[in-house]
Parts: structure tokens; C-alpha cells; sequence
């Protein structure tokens, strides 16, 4: 943008193209999942599961040619910001962020989905004490600002789990862990999922860490070589259950497994496990300065 | 295979022989029914203000626009996890005598008990596809407990050839989730060995 913005025109400008941004991840995945979930559907024989991928398939076209959400849980709205100690709206964010998912509920429409608790009733306005959810990481000599925007749906990635194992039950404890889940929960979390854990000192750390591990591409790979080696080994081992579509029964039960690590306390090991639905709809923007714009995750979009 | 319609008023005869793992569609009414409307029901002892004999329910808090004057219209709807009704269902049927249970995942024993004693099916719709299930949901004809929010109020919709629905539990009692489990199981046991063997980085 060429024009020098007020601080007010900059706020509303923000605002808008974050409620614009909001709706987009609402009907339309990002490429990584959409490019899975065909790959995934072209190893399946099972008529029950090709049933399933094509009434998925379907959907994702007319939610996108009507522009509404493909889920009707549009979630509460978690947004993963890493912000550069210079970007101009630093100070503004939280309400700009807050602002433009009550704009987009409105104008999508998204669902009604927070509820005050306690006083137990829902605010009508899918905005709330404390929701949407802001993550923050501030970054050094940078004036940009990265957002992971994120539909966190309550049969999927709401209700993650998190414990703290003792070394001596090791990285075996990690898998066990990870594996229950996928019997227990993952068969109704809406399979085939993007499996996010996270592994750190305390459970706190642990979840953070699992969140963030969804927010990575699909077949993207952890840095640490062990790691990446787990990720593998469960990826494999969780297909082999073979959950398939819906948990009907399939080849395949996920689209990936990623891991995210912190250090830990030598007398804990955090973990923690949050399954990402089929439905993952994640969404990366970045804006410089000025607030032009460059949308990662869904290449030839425009707001 | 022929495409399996049922249509509502639904009666014991017209489930008899569908099992579970079979795919079917409703035609009629279905109304969305969850958390807090079993809860109302069964604990707190406050008759539903719809009459739902012979009819369906959907676990389900859809997104609704308004176009004011009473009307609406429904831009997504969905499935929610069924499991969450588990406590209530058995009751639930037996008040009601509904006769479909439309809902995401797999139900339990209680469900099962109330299947297989008041002949009713859980089915499941494939979760997600909310704007896919919109478009087989012609009007809605009422709502009722709009004091509950949008995802929790009652919304009667009338559809057409709204599916494909999984069946999941049986007029008999049997359960495609439970089965499937015990299978899911034993391979995960399988599995834990090989990669527990793998994973000692711990030394």
C-alpha cells in the first residue's frame, strides 16, 4: 500500500482483511490437507470409506462455491501469533483479532460457539471472556506479524489430553500414550486425522507444544532426527489400526503425525496429544508494515 | 444395490431387517436434539414440545441464518459425537419412541439396550460435511427452546433423501463401533510392540 494509513484506518483495515481471512478458513482447507485427503482416498477399496470421501469431497466443492463453512462446528477461533517487535499493531492485536472474528460471525455466518461459563450462558456473539483464544511469541527485529488462524472444533481438537510420565516409563510411555488416544478418542474425533503431540516438561508445555505441532504442514518432518524417527514409527503404526474414514474402517487412519519438543525437567516427561479432525482448517497470513498480505497456506486466494 | 429410503412416520417393520453397516436415507422430519435438550428431558423432567414418535433425531447444533418474521434457514449442519447423549439415550427413546438416533461416532450399552428394547437405530452421518447435509434439508417448519443458543435450540427440518446414513446400532443391539473397536485393539497392541522397541532413546 502506498497510502500512509492512520492508526484507525490501519485497525480497520486489519480487522476486515482478518474477518475476510477468518471466513476463508471456515470453506476452504488449506493445500497440504486437501492434497492428503485425495492421496488418502485413491488407497481406499473399502466401499463404506469411498462413500465417506466422496460425500467429503462434495462437501469441500459446495462449501466452497456457496461460501459457507463445511463444518457446521466452526469451533472457537485459535489464533498462533508470532508477532515482530516493530510491526505497527502490536499493542492493537488482541482487539483487532477479537473484533474480526465477531465481523466474520456475523457476515459468514459462523456458529454461535462460546458459552460464558459459570453464569452459563452463550453470548451470541462467538466472543467471550478470553475467546478467541491468542497465542503470542514476539519476535526480534522484525516489523511483520505471522497468524495461524485455526478452527479448534469441540469433537476434535478441544478436548486434547495431557499427562506427565516418569523417565524410567521413557519415550515407550510416549507411544502408549499416543496409541490409546487413537482407540479411544480418535475413533470419533472425525478421522483421517492430523495427529499433533507435543513433548516437553509439564503438561502446560506438553499441550502448547501438541497445538502447535497441528499448525506444521502435513509431511512436514521434525528437525531432530529421533523425533522424526517417532513420527514415522507412529504414523505407521496408527495407519496399521486401519480407522479408515469416520472410524468405519479404512487403509489408512491419518494424514500425518507431527511432533513438536521442548526440553524437559530431568524427573518428568510432558505429553501431550490433540487430534486434528479431517476438517483441519488451519490458515497462515502474514502481514508486513504496511499491511499487504501473503496467505501461505492457500495458494492462489485472495481476500 | 437400490437406494434404502426411509420415510417418517417410521415404524418397527420398516427397520426390521436393516443391519449395521448398512447405508440409509430419511425423507420427512428430523430435529436436532443434544446436550442440554436430553439433559432437560430426562433429569429435569421437561416434556419436549415436539412430538417425536416415529420420527428422527439429529445430534447437532447447525448454523442457522435468520430472515426474520420466524423464518430460516440453514447454512450448515452436522453431525456432533453422539457419545455425549450416552447417559440419556436409553430413556430418551423410551419417552419419546423416536425412532432414528442421526449422530457422529459410535454409542454405548445403554443406547444398544434402548435399540434393541424400543426397536429404534443410531446411525451416523459422515461428520464434517455440514453444507452437503444442508442442502438435503428443505425447510425448517419450527424451532422450539431458542432460549438455548443457536447450536441447542430444536430446529424440525423437513428432508429429502438426507444421508448417507451408517447404520451403527441395530434393532438387535448390535453396535458397528464396538465390533470395530476390538479389532482396532489388537492391532494397536500389535503395534506398541513393534514401536516401543524402537523408541528407547532414554539409555
Amino acid at each position: 500500500m502506498n497510502i500512509t494509513l492512520n492508526r484507525t484506518q490501519q485497525k480497520e483495515r486489519m480487522t476486515n482483511l482478518m474477518s475476510k481471512f477468518v471466513s476463508l478458513v471456515s470453506y476452504k482447507l488449506p493445500d497440504d490437507v486437501e492434497n492428503k485427503l485425495k492421496e488418502l482416498s485413491e488407497e481406499e477399496s473399502n466401499p463404506l470409506a469411498k462413500i465417506i470421501y466422496e460425500t467429503m469431497f462434495k462437501n469441500q466443492d459446495l462449501a466452497f462455491e456457496l461460501k459457507r463453512p463445511s463444518c457446521q462446528d466452526t469451533g472457537v477461533l485459535q489464533f498462533f501469533v508470532k508477532c515482530g517487535e516493530n510491526f505497527p499493531l502490536i499493542g492493537q492485536l488482541e482487539k483487532i483479532l477479537k473484533n474480526s472474528v465477531y465481523k466474520s460471525t456475523q457476515e459468514t455466518p459462523l456458529r454461535h460457539n462460546t458459552v460464558e461459563t459459570f453464569d452459563e450462558y452463550n453470548t451470541g456473539e462467538n466472543i467471550g471472556d478470553g475467546s478467541p483464544s491468542i497465542f503470542w511469541e514476539i519476535e526480534e527485529d522484525s516489523d511483520k506479524v505471522e497468524i495461524y488462524t485455526y478452527m479448534a472444533g469441540g469433537g476434535c481438537t478441544l478436548p486434547g489430553v495431557a499427562t506427565v510420565l516418569m523417565p524410567g516409563e521413557g519415550y515407550e510411555g510416549v507411544v502408549k500414550f499416543v496409541l490409546d488416544r487413537m482407540t479411544s478418542y480418535g475413533v470419533n474425533a472425525c478421522p483421517p486425522l492430523l495427529i499433533g503431540v507435543g513433548v516437553g516438561t509439564s503438561v502446560e508445555t506438553a499441550a502448547m507444544n501438541s497445538k502447535k505441532a497441528l499448525m506444521r504442514p502435513v509431511g512436514s518432518q521434525n528437525e531432530n532426527q529421533n523425533a522424526a524417527k517417532m513420527e514415522t514409527l507412529l504414523e505407521d503404526g496408527i495407519n496399521a489400526i486401519g480407522l479408515g474414514p469416520q472410524g468405519l474402517k479404512g487403509a489408512k487412519s491419518v494424514m500425518g503425525v507431527n511432533v513438536v519438543n521442548t526440553a524437559r525437567h530431568p524427573s518428568t516427561i510432558g505429553v501431550a496429544v490433540n487430534t486434528g479432525c479431517w476438517s483441519h482448517r488451519r490458515g497462515k497470513i502474514v502481514f508486513d508494515s504496511n499491511l499487504d498480505y501473503v496467505i501461505e497456506t492457500h495458494e492462489g486466494v485472495t481476500l | 444395490m437400490s437406494k434404502k429410503v426411509l420415510t417418517t412416520p417410521i415404524t418397527d417393520m420398516d427397520l426390521k431387517d436393516i443391519k449395521i453397516g448398512d447405508i440409509i436415507y430419511l425423507s420427512g422430519t428430523i430435529v436436532t436434539c443434544r446436550d442440554v435438550a436430553h439433559r432437560r428431558l430426562i433429569e429435569d423432567k421437561i416434556p419436549l414440545p415436539v412430538d417425536l414418535r416415529g420420527k428422527a433425531i439429529f445430534h447437532a447444533g447447525p448454523i442457522v441464518r435468520s430472515h426474520g418474521n420466524e423464518k430460516f434457514e440453514i447454512i450448515s449442519i452436522g453431525p456432533t459425537t453422539s457419545m455425549r447423549m450416552e447417559k440419556f439415550e436409553k430413556e430418551f427413546i423410551e419417552q419419546t419412541g423416536v425412532k432414528l438416533i442421526v449422530g457422529k461416532g459410535g454409542m454405548g450399552k445403554n443406547t444398544e439396550e434402548g435399540c434393541k428394547t424400543h426397536k429404534a437405530l443410531h446411525l451416523v452421518f459422515p461428520a464434517g460435511n455440514a453444507v452437503f447435509a444442508a442442502t438435503k434439508v428443505e425447510e425448517i417448519k419450527e424451532v422450539h427452546w431458542k432460549d438455548l443458543g443457536m447450536p441447542e435450540s430444536l430446529w424440525v427440518c423437513k428432508v429429502k433423501e438426507f444421508g448417507p446414513l451408517i447404520v451403527s446400532i441395530d434393532t438387535e443391539g448390535n453396535n458397528l463401533y464396538e465390533k470395530n473397536k476390538v479389532e482396532f485393539n489388537k492391532r494397536k497392541e500389535e503395534q506398541y510392540e513393534l514401536i516401543s522397541k524402537q523408541v528407547k532413546f532414554i539409555k
